[in-house]
């Protein structure tokens, strides 16, 4: 989809430092970022947690056919990563190959360029995950 | 808690398929006139409508879809409300009719769910769809539909062992069950050949795994049980309706090889009924991909977990087993097509049809009980209904 500078802009923090937030009630953690404990509901507090990027697949794909933005880049690996502070995220795998990923593998989140807008649309940028060496 | 019983007193729907000929307005009022037409109403008795529909205002431009229908079925004044739940749209949209009628707020009430998706192109048409699940944190950074059912079915094959031949068992079965229905985009069998060699979309899925793009309607006409017979000789009761929530994202959730909010649906749904699994002789289910028929009859019940693969490549959910339940008699979504908005209506009256003795090659000897299980996105919403042949 093609998203305006606005919407884009205003998930930066998110997407560039993996920034989220944790429940200092039941210390759940969130990345995305929720504004909302579901288990504590109006007991939760919530606070920024800034997170380390680590963590292990949980599950993978390959997709062969990409939607707008990605065409240039299909075959590519997409993953449900678990952080290692309990939360789960979506993001590409780089550097890798349907072959080279299992469900487990350690990895690590990357700043890489996401999509681009078309020729002169924005470029946008976030987190994607790669292989870390055992 | 006071609430009327309420009966099904017509069902319709077009064929569905490719209608280049035809646009929205047209399907979902053929649809309509049908349902009317089979409960013998003049139109005069209706006195609400609910219209179950995803995304027309993305895919041809319309929004404001509930006073377009009353307008062109030539019901105004009667109020008609779109509801929107992404692919358990219709299912929504009966859920609301349903309950309408049960609180007595109405007595006569028209359910439909259309989609209009094919004059856009299948990359078009995927990014819209691509809305069902969470934007922000799952498309935009590359995922898609497919590729999120893919990271089901690789969980589901790692934590059950299951192969893709179990997988291409419920797309062959739906085909030759879809090659019974007159109804269904593609009356056409194939092979667990065919399926496996087929062009992968996100690995381990292909696209004979995957339900295709659609244009469809359905319809059906609800009345307070008690005045049901005056209509139609042979209603459906509804005997049940559940609805749950789950998360938007497909990583938030507890498990990936099963859908939480369509095991609540569906234990909601067995109590309403005071049924359980083993009572259901045909199934509706929700089978965008094929991955997501084998967890629905587990979510549904009728199998153990991480059975349904085996008991699929087992012929166990065909028609005419006499085992245990008649899945998919319609074809699914995977056959008969998905028109998204369609599908929770379409699985409403081929359920019809069966406990009526209506569905022709297809029917399911002796079907008394049904159940339709209809969801949104990667299962952030999920229905579940259950209908009785009345006097049953």
């Amino acid at each position: 989809m093609k998203e305006s500078v606005s919407l884009t802009w205003r998930r930066i923090p998110e997407r560039y430092r993996i920034l989220g937030t944790v429940c200092k009630n039941c210390d759940a953690y969130f990345f995305p970022l929720r504004q909302v404990c579901p288990k504590c509901r109006r007991k939760g507090r919530i606070e920024p947690h800034k997170f380390s990027g680590r963590g292990t697949v949980y599950s993978f794909t390959e997709i062969h056919s990409g939607p707008a933005g990605f065409e240039s880049q299909v075959p590519y690996v997409m993953a449900i990563v678990e952080l290692e502070e309990g939360p789960r995220c979506t993001g590409q795998v780089v550097d890798a190959k349907l072959e080279d990923v299992k469900i487990g593998d350690p990895v690590e989140a990357v700043f890489r360029q996401i999509q681009v807008d078309g020729d002169e649309g924005l470029i946008h940028y976030g987190f994607k995950f790669r292989k870390v060496k055992q | 808690m006071g609430m009327r019983k309420v009966a099904i007193i017509g069902a319709g729907m077009t064929k569905f398929g490719e209608h280049w000929d035809r646009g929205f307005r047209d399907l979902v009022i053929e649809a309509g006139i049908k349902a009317i037409e089979d409960a013998k109403l003049t139109g005069n008795e209706i006195s609400a409508g609910y219209v179950g529909t995803m995304a027309p205002g993305s895919l041809v431009g319309q929004e404001h879809a509930g006073a377009l229908i009353a307008d062109y079925m030539g019901l105004n004044p009667v109020p008609i409300t779109r509801v929107e739940g992404a692919c358990a749209s219709g299912s929504l949209a009966l859920r609301q009719g349903m309950m309408a009628v049960a609180s007595g707020m109405h007595d006569i009430v028209v359910v439909g769910g259309v989609e209009k998706m094919t004059d856009l192109s299948t990359a078009d048409v995927s990014e819209i769809l691509g809305g069902a699940g969470d934007q922000e944190w799952e498309l935009f950074n590359g995922i898609t539909f497919p590729g999120l059912y893919a990271m089901m079915a690789r969980r589901y094959m790692h934590e059950y062992g299951a192969g893709p031949e179990m997988l291409a068992a419920a797309a062959v079965k739906n085909h030759r069950n879809g090659a019974m229905n007159p109804y269904a985009q593609f009356q056409k069998e194939i092979t667990l050949t065919d399926v496996l060699n087929s062009k992968t979309v996100a690995d381990p899925l292909k696209v004979l795994d995957c339900s295709p793009i659609t244009d469809g309607a359905a319809a059906v006409v609800l009345a307070p049980l008690d005045k049901a017979k005056d209509y139609m000789k042979n209603p459906v009761e509804i005997v049940a309706s559940a609805q749950a929530s789950g998360t938007l994202a497909l990583h938030d959730r507890p498990t990936l090889s099963g859908i939480p909010a369509a095991q609540i649906a569906a234990q909601k749904a067995y109590a309403q009924a005071g049924m359980a699994p083993q009572d259901i002789d045909v199934a509706e289910v929700h089978d965008c991909f094929t991955i997501a028929e084998l967890m629905a009859i587990e979510d549904l019940g009728f199998f153990p977990r991480g059975e349904g693969g085996k008991a699929t490549l087992e012929g166990k959910t065909a028609i005419g087993n006499g085992r245990v339940v008649a899945v998919n008699t319609s074809g699914g979504l995977k056959a008969a097509g998905h028109p998204v908005g369609a599908t929770g209506i379409k699985q409403a009256v081929e359920i019809t049809w069966q406990l009526r003795g209506q569905a022709g090659k297809r029917q399911v000897p002796d079907a008394e009980i049904g159940l339709s299980h209809n969801v949104g996105g990667s299962g952030a919403t999920a229905v579940v209904h259950i209908y009785r042949k009345v006097g049953a």
